[in-house]
């Protein structure tokens, strides 16, 4: 059977506008000719050799690109497979967003916008796109919900220190979801100038076809590199999800491999049941509007959105990008949740399994690998989507919050005196011991 | 070809009995064009909207466009986004919107702008229903471009009896525009500003171009809209061919005042004044 899903690119253009039902362009009138203007620069761009060969090297010079792939030793020990680690962490500015941010704002210039706006989370969208702006010198305002300004706070000030204006956004929950409404309004006012450089793999198309194949060097580099490392391809891929543009992008690479499975990991927030959570494709849902695309979305019996939580900004959103939502139905990829309590554990595990402080929204993915048997997998790439920088004080609270101020305290490796400990040094080890088993 | 023969008799309409009301409207309005404010349904709260209503049509409103609270209203400045906001928190629904048109809507024709994801939720065609047996005329959804997007929700509305309105916009090309033109039953609403919506100071030269851009096009009448506050925008919309002037922000301030209904009653008195009435 062919089980990759494919909608063929639209006649005009090349690039995908629908992903089975999903997707299309719910927008305002006004922003119509904008979006079939950076349709039509892409279908161009996108295959342009003068336009590629400075995005690459951009992207080498630049951002660090190609990442490593990282054979994780003791990640690895413990579950009793090979796990990989696509080190997205390692880029310039900290997580996968640049990839998209410098492809996006090297086309705003080709279309002779002199701005840039972005909306923010994590922040990290935010940062990627400031420092794109900086180095291509374009004018940046960054749309960002005040609480995600509270909980991501070094982020603003690096994008304040880059140059971007960043713009505070008040409604709602003062989130990820508010701050992209935010950031289509002004682009509707501004569009005649200006490059909303959309941060994830939804929103109106064209943007969920652009950022994945913006993205997609991820997969790319990954299926390579592991080929070269392990002389096969992995069992599976895995990523965490927030509007989908990492896990897409890992994906990307190994869509045409049947043999691959495709995992998505999103948020579980306070548990599925409790309904606060960032887990769309997870819970099932069915496609609805929400920033200018046809999707599944979190809403009311009404059709209100409603908000998602998450302890991670960047998948603290109640939508996701459309060819996920394909891929979800049409079976090719798999898609589990993981809540804030595991994902905060995680964050501690990595770094002191392999020195490595992850993002908060990679810790979600990380947990799923380290604690949930596969004993169908032997080998797995997992996509690091970013470093943890931006995250300790909050992870550093709620780790407090779950194990009192105990909860960076330090047992031991190598206990002196010869005698083994028969308990587990490490207090995440109690939660590993079902995964180590079930190898 | 259904554009020519639409404007033979009635009963080709497209948009049905929706579409012949709404046609009336237009053609009865006095002055130098329709009057059609822009009700926040159920802001402040149910019974003050349903006054306020009131206020519109003894103020002279010759079709109603009556807004349902949402979430992310894209489309909204922040006046209107602020009104749809506390509407929400005071637990404001669909259905209390769709009552307090289905009251005004014994006196005047009444347009419904609803956001797509609200029309989606219960599905294009029940929701067009329930529109139709509130007695409603038309709808708008602001963030439903024409085009395959918007393709199902017209022949709903076609079927219901209910006119759809589309907008354009001063970035819409002249060939959209002839595409959008040619799907407009009842009215074509013509954006005036390129924004969300929200009062504007200066507006009269931007009016004249997207008005006759719309005219060019439309076999239906034009709506010029988003922006236009004071009798004096109203006379200069007018002068600049719209045949309908649609006042958003400036009424939703006053609906927020101490005295809503005074409030809004000036600013009605006002643009009245300022369409020759
Ligand atoms: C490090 C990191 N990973 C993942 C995400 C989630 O976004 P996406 O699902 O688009 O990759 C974010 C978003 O801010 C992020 O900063």
């Amino acid at each position: 059977m062919s089980s990759t899903p494919r909608t063929p690119p639209s006649p005009e253009t090349g690039i995908e506008r629908r992903y089975g039902p999903y997707g299309g362009r719910y927008v305002p009138e006004t922003l119509i000719p904008a979006l079939d203007e950076l349709e039509q620069a892409w279908t161009v761009l996108r295959t342009d050799a003068v336009f590629q060969a400075e995005l690459q090297q951009l992207s080498h010079d630049y951002a660090g690109r190609p990442t490593p792939l990282y054979l994780a030793r003791r990640i690895s020990e413990q579950v009793g497979r090979q796990v990989y680690l696509k080190r997205e962490d390692l880029l310039h500015s900290g997580a996968h967003k640049i990839n998209n941010a410098l492809g996006q704002c090297l086309i705003a210039r080709h279309m002779g916008k002199q701005r840039v706006i972005a909306e923010t989370g994590a922040g990290q969208h935010g940062v990627a796109t400031a420092t794109a702006a900086a180095l291509l010198n374009l004018d940046c305002t960054v749309y960002m919900g005040t609480e995600d300004m509270r909980r991501q706070g070094p982020n603003v000030q690096r994008m304040r220190l880059l140059g971007a204006t960043v713009a505070p956004v008040e409604s709602g929950r003062r989130t990820l979801k508010e701050a992209t409404s935010e950031a289509i309004r002004a682009w509707v006012a501004e569009v005649a100038d200006t490059h909303y450089v959309l941060g994830t793999a939804g929103g109106p198309a064209p943007y969920p076809a652009l950022v994945r194949d913006l993205q997609r060097v991820i997969g790319d580099e990954a299926r390579e590199q592991v080929l070269a490392a392990a002389g096969r391809l992995p069992d599976r891929v895995v990523a965490c999800v927030g509007g989908g543009s990492n896990a897409i992008g890992l994906f990307a690479g190994f869509l045409d491999d049947p043999s691959v499975g495709l995992l998505g990991v999103e948020a579980g927030g306070h548990g599925l049941d409790s309904g606060e959570h960032g887990a769309v494709l997870t819970t099932g849902l069915p496609g609805g509007i929400l920033h200018g695309a046809m999707s599944p979305v979190m809403q009311d019996e009404n059709g209100q959105i409603l908000e998602a939580h998450s302890v991670s900004a960047g998948l603290d959103y109640p939508g996701v990008g459309p060819q996920h939502a394909w891929l979800r139905d049409s079976g090719r990829a798999t898609y589990v949740a993981v809540e804030d309590d595991d994902a905060v554990r995680a964050f501690r595990e990595l770094s002191r399994l392999e020195g490595i402080i992850p993002a908060l929204e990679s810790s979600h993915a990380l947990h799923h690998v380290l604690h949930v048997p596969a004993p169908e997998v032997d080998v797995e790439v997992v996509c690091l989507s970013g470093r943890g920088d931006k995250d300790l004080a909050h992870a550093l609270e709620q780790l407090e919050r779950l194990e009192g101020d105990q909860a960076l305290a330090v047992t031991p490796r190598h206990p002196r005196g010869g005698a083994r400990q028969a308990a587990p040094a490490d207090p995440d080890a109690a939660g590993t011991s079902d995964a180590a088993e079930a190898q | 070809m259904s554009t020519s023969d639409r404007s033979t008799a009635a009963g080709t309409l497209r948009g049905g009995a929706g579409e012949e009301r709404i046609a009336a409207a237009f053609a009865d309005a006095a002055g130098s064009a329709a009057l059609m404010p822009y009700l926040m349904g159920g802001y402040p709260d149910v019974e003050t909207s349903r006054r306020l209503a009131r206020a519109y049509v003894d103020g002279g409103a010759d079709l109603v466009e009556l807004g349902v609270p949402y979430s992310d209203p894209l489309a909204d400045g922040p006046v209107i986004h602020a009104a749809g906001t506390a509407a929400l928190d005071a637990g404001v629904t669909v259905d209390d919107v769709l009552r307090i048109g289905e009251r005004l809507a014994v006196d005047v024709p009444v347009a419904l702008m609803v956001y797509a994801n609200l029309v989606m939720r219960p599905g294009f065609e029940r929701f067009v229903g329930r529109l139709r047996d509130a007695g409603l005329s038309g709808l708008i959804v602001p963030d439903l471009p024409i085009g395959e997007e918007s393709a199902e929700v017209v022949a709903a509305c076609d079927a219901a009896g209910i006119a759809f309105v589309p907008l354009i916009a001063p970035t819409t090309s002249d060939e959209r525009a002839a595409e959008v033109a040619a799907e407009a039953r009842g009215f074509l609403y013509a954006v005036s500003v390129t924004g969300t919506t929200g009062e504007r100071s200066a507006l009269a030269e931007q009016f004249s171009d997207v008005v006759a851009r719309a005219k060019a096009h439309a076999t239906v009448p034009v709506g010029l809209g988003f922006g236009i506050a004071t009798g004096e925008h109203a006379a200069q919309a007018a002068a600049a061919g719209a045949d309908g002037v649609i006042v958003g922000s400036r009424l939703v301030r006053a609906a927020g005042e101490p005295d809503p209904v005074a409030a809004v009653a000036a600013v009605m008195a006002d643009l009245s004044a300022g369409l020759g009435r």
